[in-house]
């Protein structure tokens, strides 16, 4: 079956730029993103240019590679230091969407390659994210690629490997993914739930579910339900809350993740998702059932 | 990061934002008054915790006898089981009027927001309840403050423009680029009897992702707070919070590791810590997390759930292999779930080594919980 492009976000001919591709991570994940089938035309390394990663030309330059390949798409390895000049580079090369894998980034950087972008028509993914999947079509990731295939489940999460996961139990449940994509892990990130329902989900007529994987700290979730609420949004929605016995005041792992004072507790924000009507799944592994419930 | 008030107070103090006169008692250290200080002087106890000024840790003292006796008290005072650090003492500044100032990193308006209030001393949360108290204004990350901010907030606070005021907020947005603050609060901002504002308190955040650009180990939280494997965590790579159950808990990701957690508690255990070797975790860094939970925690038992993306889970079983060789540890309190890339090299090394492997999530809980029962 052909897999089309997702409006307002995935291209049909995705075409991918890998930022640091001759680092470590950028170059596993280049040979990683071949395999699944992924259209990579360039990788950029400043003073690399000439070189060869897996058969894929590296450029010194976004513009060249750009110029050179044709390139729409860039996913970032490159390190936090060096990430904001990465973002802009891409940005003023034209590339969209953007996704940035780069874990430490510094929120007053985050802040300001995200303001660039929109004022620029540009769409970030991340930082700290896994990146994206539409099975079947391509993947700009890092997901391992064995679980996934096509279908019409879309998974949206704050979490990288809780993701494949889920993702695992959808597929064994019977069921393929048509959208996954990790939104990021940092404290602020480019696409939020809200975004991504508002601007995305809501156009993809092959998307038939969504299951949302939260976490604690912000308040990502509860716009998320006020949205869902306000806008009766029609597409059966999942919820999975990760951090319900984790300690105030503690970062888990991800910058984001922190309940201040009272706010920002996954319980809260199953209580809102479950006033606004969201299916609630306690454990990963009541996801499937909750599927054959809602999906006709 | 959080700072204590007087780190707080030291970075307003370089960059512009006008602040007491002052000087630091280090705990343990003796309490006499420098020259150039007089009488009436503020007390007051250093904590990461709120609730300071509820709890008796601020003093204002107008005699030498006064003085020590507040130094010794508040020294000796627990808020959230912890004495303070150090005691900060400033001179008594006379004010007409207290309010509140803060710029923050704002999460859902992706840049920075002003937050002021002519009633100050309260906490923000409860002057937001009420309609009309406080200001909100958005700044763009890349114009940062320009002057019709600074007029619209003064307008806001004064009626007008105070030009005292103009200045520290300009100082204060200054110091939120430049030092990279998620949070700078000042709560009270005291309007002094000509008009002019000075911080009387501080709340500084500073965020952990610009240790590249900061040193931010110089500051009590990270010298007094943190635990020596908190400190390893940092330097190898992983997260660890240690917790008050029994399971020690490592997993690779961080939402994937919190709902290990929250799994575990599902089915009636309880997780001693939250350790998060994240993406491609190397034999080492497995290692000296491992190392870290047995040292700090002593778990009756240990779960170890990873779901291996650009992790390799040959990679992980080495590692646990290798720890559990040179500790001479006990493989009948581990449960082992391991899934993903490599999955099969992974699962042979481990059985080799008399390890049963798991694949399913579920049913790892479940038998680590059966384990401390």
């Amino acid at each position: 079956m052909s897999v089309k492009g997702v409006k307002n976000f995935v291209p049909d001919d995705v075409r991918v730029l890998v930022q640091g591709i001759t680092g470590k991570q950028g170059s596993f994940h280049t040979e990683q993103m071949l395999k699944y089938g992924t259209n990579i035309v360039a990788g950029v390394t400043p003073g690399k240019g000439g070189q060869e990663v897996h058969g894929v030309p590296v450029y010194d330059t976004v513009k060249e590679a750009v110029e050179a390949t044709g390139a729409n798409t860039s996913i970032i390895f490159v390190p936090a230091r060096f990430a904001y000049d990465a973002v802009l580079e891409a940005i003023y090369a034209g590339l969209n969407p953007i996704v940035v894998i780069t874990e430490g980034i510094p929120a007053n950087d985050t802040v300001k390659f995200l303001r660039i972008a929109k004022a620029n028509g540009v769409r970030i993914i991340g930082p700290n994210c896994p990146g994206f999947i539409v099975p079947g079509l391509t993947k700009v990731g890092i997901m391992p690629n064995q679980y996934f295939k096509p279908g019409n489940v879309t998974i949206i999460s704050r979490s990288g490997t809780l993701t494949y996961e889920v993702a695992w139990n959808v597929l064994k449940a019977g069921f393929g993914h048509r959208l996954v994509v990790g939104v990021g892990g940092d404290y602020v990130i480019g696409t939020n739930f809200l975004e991504f329902f508002d601007e995305i989900l809501k156009y993809d007529e092959d998307t038939e579910a969504v299951v949302v994987i939260g976490e604690i700290g912000g308040d990502d979730e509860e716009r998320l339900a006020k949205y869902i609420v306000e806008t009766g949004f029609d597409k059966p929605v999942i919820g999975y809350v990760a951090g319900r016995t984790a300690p105030p005041g503690k970062k888990m792992g991800h910058a984001g993740a922190i309940i201040s004072g009272s706010s920002g507790t996954a319980d809260a924000k199953i209580k809102s998702l479950k006033e606004a009507g969201v299916h609630i799944a306690y454990r990963p592994s009541d996801i499937p059932e909750i599927l054959k419930r809602v999906i006709k | 990061m959080f700072l204590l008030e007087y780190e707080g107070k030291q970075l307003f103090r370089d960059g512009g934002v006008t602040v007491p006169n002052s000087f630091i008692i280090p705990r343990g250290s003796e309490a006499s008054i420098p020259e150039g200080f007089s009488f009436p002087l503020v007390v007051k106890g250093q904590y990461l915790a709120g609730g300071r000024g509820k709890a008796g840790a601020v003093k204002i003292v107008k005699t030498e006898d006064e003085f020590r006796e507040a130094v010794e008290s508040i020294f000796n005072l627990k808020i959230r089981s912890s004495y303070p650090s150090h005691i900060l003492v400033e001179e008594f500044v006379p004010h007409s009027k207290e309010m509140y100032l803060s710029i923050l990193v704002s999460k859902p308006d992706k840049g920075y927001v002003i937050l002021a209030s002519k009633e100050g001393g309260v906490e923000v949360e409860e002057l937001a309840r009420k309609e009309g108290v406080l200001m909100k204004l958005y700044v763009d990350p890349i114009t940062g403050l320009l002057p019709f901010h600074q007029r619209l907030v003064s307008k806001f606070l004064f009626g007008g423009m105070n030009k005292s005021f103009m200045k520290l907020l300009a100082s204060l947005f200054k110091l939120v680029v430049e030092k990279d603050l998620l949070l700078a609060e000042i709560n009270p901002l005291a309007v002094l009897e000509d008009g002019s504002v000075m911080a009387l308190d501080s709340k500084v955040i500073v965020d952990d992702n610009s240790e590249f650009r900061h040193d931010l180990t110089k500051y009590y939280e990270y010298t007094s707070v943190l635990t020596e494997g908190e400190k390893l965590g940092k330097k190898y790579g992983f997260s660890y919070v240690p917790l008050e159950g029994d399971i020690g808990v490592m997993g690779n990701g961080a939402g994937l590791t919190m709902a290990t957690l929250d799994l575990v508690a599902y089915y009636g255990g309880k997780p001693a810590c939250f350790i998060d070797v994240g993406g491609g975790a190397s034999e080492e860094r497995i290692g000296t997390a491992l190392d870290v939970m047995l040292r700090e925690i002593r778990p009756k038992a240990i779960f170890v759930n990873i779901f291996a993306g650009i992790t390799r889970c040959d990679d992980v079983a080495r590692a646990i292999v290798s720890v559990v060789k040179k500790r001479g540890l006990d493989i009948s309190k581990m449960v082992i779930r391991l899934t993903g890339t490599n999955e099969d090299i992974g699962e042979a090394i481990l059985k080799e080594a008399g390890f049963k492997v798991h694949k399913d999530m579920d049913e790892a809980a479940k038998e680590v919980v059966k384990l401390c029962q």
